[in-house]
């Protein structure tokens, strides 16, 4: 089957959890077999995996006419997509966009990130679709996140193939209940339009039903599952410290739900001082963070380590002894995922979509500042629970992989398909 | 001609309420009153107290025929006194039938036979002062806690002078042989065995119910056909159920009551009698030795002990709570004996079962708590405030058996304290009788009078108004 994926991010080059997924996703699906996927982003950078799904760039593809030579086409983009490539969706422009502002190869540019004309630039990424549609084979769409589904209404109007959409999170998540009308637009027409959608959890199902009135028949859920991490990482060395140390890792915005993990922290260092705090990440909570801190008076025991990336992020989690994620809204939240995968007990809060499939981790309400600050202490103080959610836990990441994610979306298709004959 | 045992087994823990590391140290007081008062007045009302009533009418309208037995644990009976006592009341009444027999077991349901077998013989001796005290029994066969079961417990057991235990008939240990006959231990030859017959208990516990069972519905001449017709030398078949499968598990409305009222009729005409357990060994000889080297119980599938001891979380609770037995039997604080049995229930350990299994279903049915990491978070939180209690009253830093020498010293103390008063009035009154003869050689005993006059008279006060604690102070400054 040939499948057309429309992302927005994709690893190396991320910013959040959602290229990570898109990445896992489509290497599961491929990893079962008779899957021939294009992967359709923004902006390549020439660096991303290749292997399992043909990568195309929004801001290689012509939407209008240049004269280009072959080999002038190669040492402009040679390093990310193949010259013929280029030819081939040159011959199915289907409009003049000489209107808008091209660069020499007829490409309109893309940051590829998260630009104040974000709107703008998915409209134009809408606009590259269709040349791409028409182009590629494929038998159906698959569209990630609000950003896409624009282009992925699109290639369906083009071409009449069925357009499955992928809620990786949705704008009740991201605003904690207040939603931006625009983004809930485009979010509704993209589900209104879907043949098929699916989202990471139950929990989001359940808002996609609700929230936005969709008929439940054409939700299902697929849960989100871990790539497993590299030897690299696994073999990290563990920075010796004298103190246990409790992380908090994401970004520091209202829906990660940080305050409740620095007023678990006062509690806890209320009755034991031999604990560090680690707020790692950046947002626009951090310095109302550093501030409550101070106020509750232990920020000689809280640190702020600004934005990780990489590497050091994974060494954040090899320094901890609990990992927390107090999120008061999480579709799935795949950083405890990763965090039990390096061996690192895990807090997590009864609204993160993860809670859905994870056993071996501690499930507390969000707001529930008391449980949460137990069950820190308890983790810290008493080694057979550390030792029994570790072992556990690893046991447990080791069976959630992506190949079974991608099974499930593969029956999608094909029910989706068959549903259309 | 086939007897019928029928067990009933009640028991109730005192569930913790929930309890925050920030009250460590702050708040002594561990359980859920709330939750414990509306679980065993709903199980009284729903179960235990119809159950008994049947119980009743059944030895009444069979003219004491039926009989069967009941295994209470201290923990239940306390909260019963507390909350439904009239239920006790209808145990007193069935125990004055004569037709029901009270077995023995722990105080608390615990475990302490795998853990602790000082800790054992003393709970299974609390146990049944309270049966004697409060219903006038004597109970001379035991049931441990879920009929955990092995040769070390026997031979406990049977030092203790029981002459009968029950326990489960578990597969793996009786292999083709069956459940129905009277077996002995084989580390404790005079104790003799009775087994639970799995299969027929459940079919009354499980299958009742159950309207996909092949043999649904069960009736009473049915169930009494099988037993009757099982082979001429099977001659005891023990039916171990819980109370609560009456009236709750099965709620009334299955006919369930009725169906036991029913039983004695069928069994009469089929020759089948009810007996006590006691009755039934008496009867019976020993037909073989069985052997349990690994623990077994009438949990789970396995019918091992893994519900409890099962997982490092549990191991590590049930070695913290045990590591300080000896030390809180050495002391006197009412209270934190008190909580110290409370704290043994079985019950606060499967609650923290991680099986996941088919089991796992059935665990979690049981559990207050969300997850069994929760269970062992709140259960450890009670547990360190009371070892930090423990360690009040006496530092860890001295060791059991010096502890107990100084233990020793002290209670000795007072026993040497009362001898040397004696001492005192018999030298003071040596003196009065030597002042009152006044004939007497006047040579030596003036010195002594000096002396002895001062040291009677703090000894004096001391015996008429200082509590005893107080008498080694007043008798070391009579002696300066």
């Amino acid at each position: 089957m040939k499948a057309l994926m429309f992302g927005w991010e994709f690893p190396p080059h991320i910013l959040g959890g959602l290229g990570t997924a898109s990445y896992g996703l489509t290497k599961g699906m491929h990893a079962n077999g008779n899957m021939d996927i294009t992967f359709v982003i923004p902006k390549p950078w020439g660096d991303e995996e290749r292997g399992f799904a043909n990568i195309i760039g929004a801001c290689n593809t012509p939407v209008a006419w240049r004269d280009v030579s072959w080999d002038y086409v190669n040492s402009r983009i040679g390093n990310v997509m193949n010259p013929q490539t280029y030819f081939d969706l040159r011959d199915n422009i289907y409009a003049d966009f000489n209107y808008m502002h091209l660069n020499d190869l007829g490409c309109i540019e893309f940051s590829g990130r998260y630009p104040d004309n974000l709107v703008e630039e998915i409209n134009n990424y809408s606009i590259v679709a269709g040349v791409i549609a028409r182009t590629v084979p494929f038998d159906i769409i698959h569209a990630h996140d609000w950003l896409t589904y624009p282009a992925g209404i699109h290639a369906k109007n083009v071409t009449g193939k069925p357009l499955v959409i992928h809620v990786h999170a949705s704008e009740f998540d991201r605003s904690r209940g207040k939603p931006n009308p625009t983004v809930f637009a485009i979010e509704k027409d993209g589900m209104n339009n879907a043949d098929h959608i699916c989202t990471v959890s139950d929990l989001t199902r359940k808002t996609v039903i609700e929230k936005y009135g969709i008929d439940p028949a054409k939700v299902t859920t697929v849960h989100n599952a871990v790539i497993p991490l590299d030897d690299s990482l696994l073999n990290l060395k563990r920075t010796e410290t004298k103190d246990k140390v409790i992380t908090f890792l994401g970004r520091i915005t209202m829906q990660k739900g940080p305050e409740y993990f620095v007023e678990a922290a006062a509690k806890v260092l209320d009755k034991n001082k031999n604990v560090r705090f680690v707020m790692a990440g950046g947002g626009d909570m951090e310095q109302a963070m550093i501030r409550l801190a101070a106020k509750r008076g232990i920020a000689d025991r809280f640190h702020f380590t600004g934005f990780l990336r990489g590497k050091e992020v994974y060494q954040m989690f090899r320094d901890s002894d609990v990992y927390v994620m107090p999120s008061v809204s999480e579709p799935f939240g795949i950083s405890p995922l990763e965090a039990m995968e390096m061996g690192v007990p895990s807090i997590i809060s009864k609204q993160s979509g993860c809670a859905e499939i994870l056993t071996n981790v501690i499930k507390t309400d969000y707001w529930d500042v008391d449980a949460m600050a137990d069950a820190m202490h308890s983790i810290i103080t008493n080694k057979a629970l550390f030792d029994t959610l570790r072992d556990r836990g690893i046991e447990e990441i080791h069976g959630i992989t992506w190949e079974k994610a991608g099974k499930k979306v593969i029956d999608i298709y094909n029910q989706v398909i068959e549903s259309r004959k | 001609m086939k007897s019928v045992c029928f067990y009933f087994k009640i028991h109730q823990p005192f569930r913790l309420k929930r309890y925050r590391f920030f009250d460590i140290g702050n708040d002594h007081y561990y359980y859920d009153d709330f939750a414990n008062d509306e679980i065993v007045s709903r199980l009284a009302m729903s179960s235990y107290i119809p159950m008994a009533e049947t119980l009743l009418q059944m030895i009444n309208d069979s003219n004491r025929e039926f009989k069967c037995a009941i295994s209470i644990s201290g923990t239940a009976i306390e909260q019963l006194q507390h909350y439904v006592p009239e239920f006790i009341d209808l145990l007193k009444k069935l125990a004055d039938t004569g037709c029901v027999e009270f077995l023995s077991g722990t105080f608390s349901h615990s475990l302490a036979s795998l853990e602790d077998p000082e800790e054992f013989i003393r709970q299974v001796k609390m146990h049944d002062d309270i049966m004697k005290r409060l219903l006038g029994v004597k109970p001379q066969v035991f049931a441990n806690t879920e009929l955990i079961y092995d040769d070390d417990i026997a031979a406990v057991v049977g030092s203790m002078g029981f002459k009968t235990i029950l326990t489960e008939g578990a597969k793996h240990v009786l292999g083709w042989k069956s459940p129905n006959y009277v077996y002995q231990a084989v580390s404790a030859p005079q104790v003799k065995l009775l087994l639970t017959n799995d299969k027929l208990s459940e079919d009354i516990s499980r299958n009742f119910n159950n309207t996909t069972w092949d043999e649904y519905p069960l009736t009473a001449d049915k169930y009494i056909d099988w037993i009757a017709s099982l082979p001429e030398q099977e001659q005891v078949v023990n039916l171990y159920m819980s109370m609560e499968t009456f009236g709750s598990f099965l709620p009334k409305e299955t006919g369930i009551f009725d169906f036991m009222k029913a039983l004695p009729r069928f069994a009469k005409e089929k020759g089948v009698v009810f007996s006590t357990p006691s009755d039934a060994v008496a009867k019976l000889k020993p037909v073989d030795m069985i052997s349990v080297p690994f623990p077994i119980s009438d949990i789970d599938e396995a019918r091992d002990v893994s519900a409890w001891k099962g997982n490092e979380l549990q191991n590590e609770a049930l070695g913290k709570l045990y590591a300080v037995a000896e030390r809180v039997n050495l002391c006197s604080d009412r209270r934190l004996k008190q909580d110290w049995d409370y704290l043994q229930s079985s019950d606060h350990f499967y609650y923290m079962s991680t099986k996941n299994m088919a089991d796992g279903a059935s665990h979690a049915a049981f559990s207050p708590y969300d997850s069994p990491f929760a269970a062992f978070t709140n259960y450890m939180n009670v547990l360190a405030d009371f070892l930090v209690r423990v360690e009040e009253q006496y530092p860890e830093n001295i060791d059991n058996e010096e502890l107990n020498s100084l233990l020793l010293t002290i209670r000795n103390q007072s026993a040497e304290i009362d001898e040397l008063n004696k001492e005192v009035k018999n030298l003071r009154n040596n003196i009065l009788n030597a002042d009152d003869s006044t004939n007497a050689v006047k040579g030596e005993i003036p010195e002594i009078t000096d002396e002895k006059a001062s040291r009677k008279a703090s000894a004096k006060k001391s015996t008429v108004r200082k509590t005893p604690g107080r008498k080694p102070a007043a008798k070391k400054e009579a002696e300066k």
